[in-house]
């Protein structure tokens, strides 16, 4: 099955090819992977999606936890969970349709951020599924471009994580 | 405020802190500062220059290997670099300390792809513990320290240091660090958790035919006492990994030799039908294994290693043990009842005399045979009173077979990456290391040529090496896996090779040629007399194989056996 997987690792020359490096080598199967700052400064956060059975999700944590820069790593599947992705969308658009796709827009609470005289830039936050049905929905008027940004997780509640340490032992 | 220094001084001042007494290299255009400051400053290191960075890289990981200390290496920037990486994947296999450091073009050439730029950095990722590319001076010390600690601790292993050559050259006030900053780096250094140990002491407890199988990390933790005070307490055999060799003294009644797809077919046997397996410091490979869905089909295993990434990663495992296998048996010992396996013991007994009547050995030939050579060694050196280096091939598996491993940390060889050319040099460092014990390499006809140019180091250092090389004229094993895979077709694997003795003397070594069963004992007393490097050429029976063997994906039930005497006679 899925899971989603965080990671915090040193934000130093090379870590995200250390890990890219990684998932190749030992043929994991990643569906999605961002990384971006965390509130610590000189820490990187990583989210990714990885496939697999029960023996491939333990070793891509324990893995990932041998590689020097990584500070931290935790499984949140089964935790309550906000998972968000981020996804601009550029549509054809002109007077015919424009109204058609702005009441959408609202619909699915996103947000338009360029107009042109034939298209428009759609900004969606929100689960993947909210935004694979969107970019279905748009994909009758003709998707131009479209960017993701892949899913990043936080975990509900007032507890501060990071980050318990990955032990090792599943 | 401290002293300035250039970057290469801080290279070999920083590796002074750490106690580094030799260094195996060879200089380049990028090393040239590090190089210079050497002879400038006079640092009391032994440089040892190869005549291969390969051959470096396994010095360096034959000294570790043979010490626990770390191992040291350096090289240019492109081709020296490129060419240590085959040494560097092999200590990372094993698990060795070893410490790399290549010089780089300028911080300001960096990414134009100028003369003798690789990217050392990217290239060695996956195949050391960690590296470094340092492009600022401050920065050196610092990484050195980090560098030899993560090299050391946990599970050991190699790790690199590219240094721009301007960083070699500029200056800057030289402290060398007390302490790491590895906020990800925690290394396993304590026992297991104390519930899953007790799990483990039950499961021993109430086994009937209880294994141990013992690992490379047994040896790298120093827990062979604890080991064997284990299995002596619960009565338990103890069967070895190829890398494991040593960690039981062979002769010990416990002792049951080493398992895998050319391991003894006993061991195998006793592996396969074991209820209970405890795996201390021990990768499961598949070479061990064979098929992986096969291994031990009756046995809860529990598995120890420090290395929580190996637990489960081959096989399933019912009690993971993360921890110091020294300090977890420590905590076990106490938890484990005495005990007397004697029935299964003796069903081990009667495999062993199995293998014992299919024994080389025991059939009427008069043949050159490996085995026979191995045996006449062990027995000359005292029941293997000295250190055994070997190459890859079939000449490696005999030697595992045929001598018995008394002496701690007494046997090298390449086992996880099957490095050929990996004996001759790694000697050198292992030499080096142990500058009073008596070295012998054993090495194919094939793999000694990958490496052969380190004579002129042995030669030029003066290493009183004893060279054995199992001349049977093909590249064996390949050979031997063409005999009975491939209906014999033998593509490429017949050799052209030189006259070693000639070689030899083309070093200033002195030689000799063996070719028949009563040479052996007088060749071998002739190169334990001379004092100084000795090489053996001894032209084997082209043939033989080596048994049992274990095809690949099969399990280890089913070996492929020698037949019996009988049934040759029958054929």
């Amino acid at each position: 099955m899925k899971h989603t997987i965080i990671a915090w690792m040193e934000d130093k020359p090379g870590v995200l090819s250390r890990v890219a490096g990684l998932f190749r080598r030992r043929n994991f199967n990643i569906e999605s992977l961002t990384v971006g700052h965390s509130e610590t400064p000189g820490i990187s956060r990583m989210t990714f999606v990885v496939d697999g059975d029960d023996r491939q999700i333990y070793q891509v944590q324990a893995q990932l936890f041998k590689l020097i820069n990584v500070t931290a790593i935790e499984d949140v599947t089964h935790e309550p969970t906000v998972i968000r992705e981020l996804a601009l969308i550029k549509v054809r658009a002109d007077n015919t349709n424009r109204a058609e796709i702005i009441q959408l827009v609202d619909i699915y609470r996103a947000n338009i951020v360029d107009v042109d005289v034939d298209s428009l830039i759609i900004q969606i936050a929100g689960s993947q599924e909210r935004i694979d049905s969107l970019v279905k929905l748009l994909s009758n008027f003709g998707i131009l471009e479209m960017v993701r940004t892949g899913q990043v997780a936080m975990v509900r509640g007032g507890n501060t994580r990071p980050p318990v340490r990955h032990n090792g032992v599943s | 405020m401290a002293e300035k220094k250039s970057g290469a001084q801080i290279v070999w001042e920083s590796l002074l802190r750490e106690g580094v007494e030799v260094v195996f290299g060879l200089p380049g255009g990028a090393t040239l500062p590090i190089y210079d400051a050497l002879a400038k400053y006079e640092y009391p290191i032994r440089h040892v220059l190869v005549t291969h960075e390969q051959g470096a890289a396994h010095m360096a990981d034959g000294y570790g290997r043979a010490t626990g200390r770390v191992g040291v290496c350096m090289a240019t920037s492109g081709p020296g670099a490129t060419n240590l990486t085959t040494g560097l994947a092999t200590a990372y296999m094993d698990s060795s300390p070893v410490v790399a450091i290549t010089g780089q073009v300028p911080t300001s050439l960096l990414g134009r792809d100028g003369f003798q730029e690789a990217d050392i950095h990217g290239v060695t990722m996956t195949i050391t513990k960690h590296n470094y590319l340092v492009t600022d001076v401050r920065a050196l010390a610092q990484v050195i320290k980090e560098a030899f600690y993560i090299a050391r601790t946990g599970r050991p292993g190699p790790v690199l240091i590219d240094i721009c050559k301007d960083v070699q050259q500029a200056e800057t006030e030289y402290v060398y660090p007390d302490e790491v900053n590895l906020p990800g780096y925690r290394p396993t250094l304590t026992a297991a958790d104390p519930d899953a140990i007790s799990r483990a002491a039950h499961l021993l407890n109430l086994a009937e035919r209880p294994i141990i199988l013992a690992g490379h990390g047994v040896i790298i933790a120093n827990a062979e006492d604890e080991l064997i005070h284990l299995a002596e307490k619960a009565h338990i055999p103890v069967a070895t990994s190829l890398l494991g060799i040593g960690a039981i003294p062979q002769t010990h009644p416990l002792s049951i030799g080493w398992g895998g797809m050319h391991g003894e077919a006993f061991t195998n046997y006793a592996l396969q039908e074991s209820d209970v397996m405890l795996v201390v410091g021990a990768r499961l490979d598949d070479r061990l294994t064979g098929a992986f869905s096969t291994f031990a089909p009756k046995a809860r295993i529990i598995h120890l290693d420090l290395d929580p990434a190996e637990l489960g990663k081959n096989l399933r495992i019912d009690i993971p043990l993360v921890g110091d296998a020294k300090l977890t048996l420590r905590e076990l010992i106490p938890l484990v009842e005495p005990n007397q396996h004697t029935s299964w013991m003796e069903q081990i007994a009667e495999w062993k005399r199995d293998t014992d009547r299919r024994d080389l050995l025991a059939q009427e030939t008069d043949d050159l045979v490996p085995p026979f050579i191995v045996r006449q060694l062990w027995h000359l050196t005292d029941g293997g009173n000295c250190i055994v280096v070997t190459d890859v091939g079939q000449h490696q598996m005999w030697e595992a077979q045929y001598f018995l491993h008394v002496k701690r940390r007494g046997l090298f060889t390449s086992g996880g990456l099957g490095t050929m050319g990996f004996a001759l040099p790694a000697a050198i460092g292992v030499q080096l290391g142990r500058p009073n014990e008596t070295v012998w390499v054993i090495a194919g006809d094939g793999g000694f040529q990958m490496t052969m140019g380190e004579l002129s180091t042995v030669a030029k250092e003066g290493l009183p090496l004893k060279i054995a090389i199992f001349n049977n004229g093909y590249l064996g094993m390949v050979r031997q896996w063409q005999d009975v895979f491939y209906n014999k077709r033998y593509a490429s694997t017949a050799l052209y090779n030189p006259d070693f003795v000639k070689i030899a003397d083309a070093y200033g070594i002195p030689a000799t040629r063996v070719t028949d069963r009563a040479g052996v004992a007088t060749a071998i007393r002739q190169a334990q007399a001379h004092n100084g490097p000795f090489l053996i050429d001894f032209r084997v029976e082209p043939f033989t194989n080596v048994y049992p063997m274990v095809a690949p994906g099969k399990s280890n039930a089913d070996m492929i056996r020698r037949p019996l005497p009988a049934e040759v006679e029958e054929e």
